[in-house]
């Protein structure tokens, strides 16, 4: 249910400066259970936003309620609104299929289809009905992932068959093959070794040129080594059950180094987490 | 109606747009077939259920109950009753369970308990699946010249020695009860023998090993713990293996005698519902389809009970695990 | 030689013998719980070798009565009348293939529709929870009573027994199989695959279509390679919807023979020929179950 009304949610709301991405969030329900509540953060174009908190802290939902992915989930409810470029992506005209073509995501898990490395990248290229030179954007979605040169002779091979941080990279490609404008990253390098972390993370500043991106990590290190502004998300406790929500939004720096909240101050300098 | 609204406002190179009309149209379509298919097989059961039953409707007020309880079935004098079928389809299909259960709930032990090395269980496993793959065409063909040549001297030589124990009272001469329960009892074997398997690999670990630890032989693991923990998964095995043996014709048509009459005695011929249906069907009257389509209710009443309650049986004892773990 | 004693007393008495000896741990073979050991594992092996005799009795028979007759005459002729010798089942095999042709078009396209709808669209729904279970009921349906309902869904109202009626009672009995494997088989692509594919901005049926089917193929197939198998060697439905025929098959609409069929007329017939031709029916019947048994394993093996 959007508590917005419709003609208010269909005109263009006041972005903030250069804001790709504007997320609106008042609250987010999984059945009765208030996961989220208040987190206002826009994404800025070409800039890496990192979310960073406790586990728990709803920092994930926050991230996949930007591609409408809770949508899956039956229980889910979203009051607020998130704009994309001006539009509300939680409007009831706007399809939640539509929305995911524009703003791509890469999970948690490496999740490449059991299919080959090309069908692999070339999926989203086939699903958006692309007529172009099909090997040519797969080449370069590959190159764009770092990737290309180590699977450039087994294209036709499984995706399955690559190590975990191949993987990643391969899904990093999948998503970028249709240039999608904005990256959702769920805690990209959870499952990879340290070199693939840092290979992976090299990628994101090269991808940040062209893309939008927004980052959840459980690593502040990581936040630290790639976010160019970073939210810090904190659990309320004060109503009985576990409530996520956004303590404060800043410069990497700034949030790490002046922080302007006791508690964000308290979690950067590791006395809880 | 497709909506496009971000087409104007993301970079060029993009290649994201909105699924096409078509898409859409497809997605539909698709999702409304697989529920129209998904709510046929709902139609496709009541429509069995009222068919047969509607069909049999008419003999219903005909003969009523007492249908189940007579014993007569003469198309001539248009008497029709099924309680000798009823009596061979459960007394065969007891036999059955109670060997063919035996044998399958051992099998079941020696396949998990590690009587074997792993890839000769498989091995086995595999030879007794097999024996469900055998039809019951090829099972009853068997049956008539190898088995029954094979059973007809033991089970005379019974019927002098032992004749005054009603089990023995008459002799076997070709076609009976024996004969058809021995293989039915093999052909139930393999859903009572894989059930159980699974029954007993679903036990965790941990419960063999808490037994071990405590000191007790392998046999004293699986008959005071293994067994009791696996029970109602190998009961449904046993329950869901008794439905199969219920329903089974081909097998039984052939080998069971086909003769209505009720006796105690494991060599006399007899008759079963299923096999009633397979030997009468194809050349009866219109009054005895009737009768076969009242008699087809019957079976299909019993089986649907006992299938239910085995699977009943069956979602217990896989809800006892997710509550253990 | 007594069972273990557990009382009190005598654990005491163990534990004052226990102070001045240490207990063996030897375990003597002649104890009771090791005899009770013992016979209960022979008594398992000679269960499981017992278990074992049906199958290679009929394999055995198989080939020895039936191997003999089989020739290129037994394979195509058409079956001898009473005193006639030679002969063959040509025209059950081609029954054979038919009926269980059409009832896999038949029982494929809505099995795996139907399976789409449980696995993937609707799982928790009261429709599904209804066809799943109803679909497990159906598996241990007496597969005579699927005859018997088309018997009188079809043969009575199109006035013949048929070729179609023989493929519409076998698909009946196909469907639960080919559903339940086809939605285990889709419930198992993993949850990350579909969900990489919704995040791409799939709708539903492009990640079924796209993802999940392709993914879970060999498993769906595995059932529907087991499904025909059962069918092919099922003959109690086909007794009174298709039927029997001395000919090869001209229509779709008229009596059909099937080997199944033909095994159980010439099982009872007092002529050797006949017992010969069951046998060596029973032999190819067994060959063509066992194909798709054997085509179904080797599928189910190979992993993505």
């Amino acid at each position: 249910m959007n508590a917005i009304p419709e003609t208010m949610a269909v005109a263009p709301a006041p972005a903030r400066n250069g804001a790709v991405m504007d997320c609106q969030l008042q609250k987010v329900f999984y059945g009765d259970f208030l996961a989220v509540r208040d987190s206002n953060l826009p994404l800025e174009k070409n800039k890496i936003t990192g979310f960073i908190g406790p586990s728990g802290c709803g920092k994930s939902t926050v991230l996949r309620s930007l591609n409408r992915m809770n949508d899956l989930i039956p229980v889910f409810r979203f009051e607020g609104k998130v704009t994309y470029h001006g539009q509300d992506i939680y409007d009831a005209k706007v399809d939640p299929v539509v929305v995911r073509r524009y703003i791509g995501m890469v999970f948690q898990q490496p999740n490449p289809f059991a299919m080959s490395i090309y069908d692999n990248v070339a999926f989203g290229l086939r699903l958006n009905g692309f007529k172009g030179n099909l090997d040519e954007r797969v080449e370069k979605a590959l190159q764009g992932a770092a990737c290309w040169n180590e699977v450039k002779d087994k294209l036709k091979n499984s995706g399955l068959s690559l190590s975990g941080g191949q993987q990643q990279r391969l899904c990093i490609a999948r998503a970028i093959a249709t240039e999608p404008d904005v990256l959702l990253m769920d805690e990209p390098c959870s499952a990879l070794d340290p070199i693939a972390t840092r290979r992976v993370e090299e990628l994101m500043v090269e991808l940040k040129e062209k893309y939008t991106i927004a980052l959840v990590t459980h690593n502040m290190q990581q936040a630290m080594r790639v976010a160019d502004t970073t939210a810090f998300f904190g659990v309320d406790i004060s109503q009985g059950s576990r409530t996520g929500y956004m303590v404060e939004m800043g410069p990497t720096k700034k949030i790490f180094e002046e922080p302007e909240q006791q508690l964000t101050r308290e979690y950067v300098r590791g006395e809880f987490s | 109606m497709v909506s496009r609204p971000f087409e104007n406002l993301v970079q060029s190179g993009s290649v994201s747009g909105p699924p096409s009309g078509g898409d859409y149209a497809l997605d539909r379509g698709f999702r409304y077939l697989a529920w129209a298919s998904a709510a046929l097989i709902l139609a496709l059961v009541a429509y069995i259920v009222i068919e047969i039953g509607s069909k049999a409707l008419p003999a219903i007020a005909q003969y009523g109950l007492g249908f189940l309880t007579s014993s007569e079935w003469n198309v001539q004098t248009g008497q029709f009753g099924i309680l000798p079928q009823i009596w061979g389809t459960l007394y065969s299909s007891l036999l059955a369970l109670l060997l063919g259960g035996l044998f399958g709930i051992g099998i079941g032990i020696f396949l998990t308990q590690d009587f074997l090395p792993p890839r000769l269980a498989a091995t086995f496993r595999t030879i007794i699946e097999l024996l469900a793959a055998i039809p019951s065409v090829v099972f009853g063909l068997w049956g008539i010249y190898v088995l029954i040549p094979l059973l007809r001297p033991v089970a005379n030589w019974l019927h002098e020695v032992a004749g005054g124990i009603p089990f023995f009272s008459t002799s076997l001469s070709g076609p009976g009860l024996a004969p058809a329960a021995l293989v039915l009892a093999i052909m139930i074997l393999p859903t009572v023998a894989s059930i159980s398997v699974d029954a007993l690999r679903q036990i965790p670990y941990k419960v063999k090993e808490a037994a071990y630890g405590m000191g007790t032989t392998r046999w004293e693991a699986i008959l005071k713990v293994m067994l009791p923990t696996a029970s109602s998964g190998i009961l449904a095995a046993l329950v869901l293996g008794f439905g199969r043996a219920l329903g089974e014709t081909m097998a039984l048509a052939m080998l069971i005698g086909n003769s209505n009459q009720i006796s105690l005695s494991l060599f006399a011929p007899a008759n079963t519902l299923a096999a009633l249906l397979a030997s009468s069907f194809p050349e009866a009257g219109p009054v005895e389809i009737q009768a076969l389509m009242y008699a087809a209710l019957a079976l299909l009443t019993i089986t649907l009970i006992v299938n239910a309650v085995g699977l009943a049986v069956m979602k217990l004892a896989t809800r006892k695990f997710e509550v253990e773990r | 030689m007594s069972a273990p004693d557990l009382s009190l007393e005598s654990n005491l008495h163990n534990l004052e013998r226990a102070l001045d000896a240490r207990p063996s741990l030897q375990r003597s073979p002649l104890e009771a719980r090791a005899l009770k050991s013992g016979v209960l594992t022979g008594l398992t092996w000679v269960a499981a070798l017992i278990a074992a005799v049906p199958l290679f009795s009929v394999i055995y028979m198989l080939f020895v009565e039936g191997g003999s007759r089989l020739s290129w005459e037994t394979l195509t002729a058409l079956p001898p009348s009473a005193f006639d010798l030679g002969g063959g089942f040509g025209n059950a095999i081609v029954g054979t293939i038919v009926m269980v042709g059409i009832a896999t078009l038949i029982s494929l396209p809505l099995g795996i529709l139907a399976a789409v709808y449980l696995a993937i669209l609707e799982p928790d729904s009261r429709l599904a929870h209804t066809v799943r279970f109803l679909a497990k009921v159906l598996t241990g349906f007496p597969s005579i009573l699927a005859g018997v309902f088309v018997y009188a869904v079809m043969v009575v109202t199109m006035k013949t027994y048929s070729a179609l009626a023989g493929g519409v009672a076998l698909a009946v009995l196909m469907l639960p199989t080919v559903i339940l494997a086809a939605e285990q088989a889709m419930a198992m692509v993993p949850k990350k695959m579909k969900d990489a594919a919704y995040g791409m901005g799939c709708t539903r049926t492009q990640v079924i279509l796209k993802v999940v089917l392709p993914t879970g193929a060999s498993g769906i197939l595995t059932g529907v390679m087991l499904a025909i198998a059962g069918a092919a060697g099922n003959s109690a439905p086909l007794l009174f919807t298709a039927l029997f025929s001395d000919y090869y098959l001209s229509s779709l609409t008229e009596p059909t023979a099937s080997l199944a069929i033909l095994i159980f007329n010439f099982s009872g017939m007092p002529y050797d020929n006949q017992i010969q031709l069951a046998w060596a029916a029973s032999l190819v019947l067994v060959l063509i179950v066992l194909v798709f048994n054997i085509l179904a394993r080797l599928i189910g093996r190979q992993k993505y």
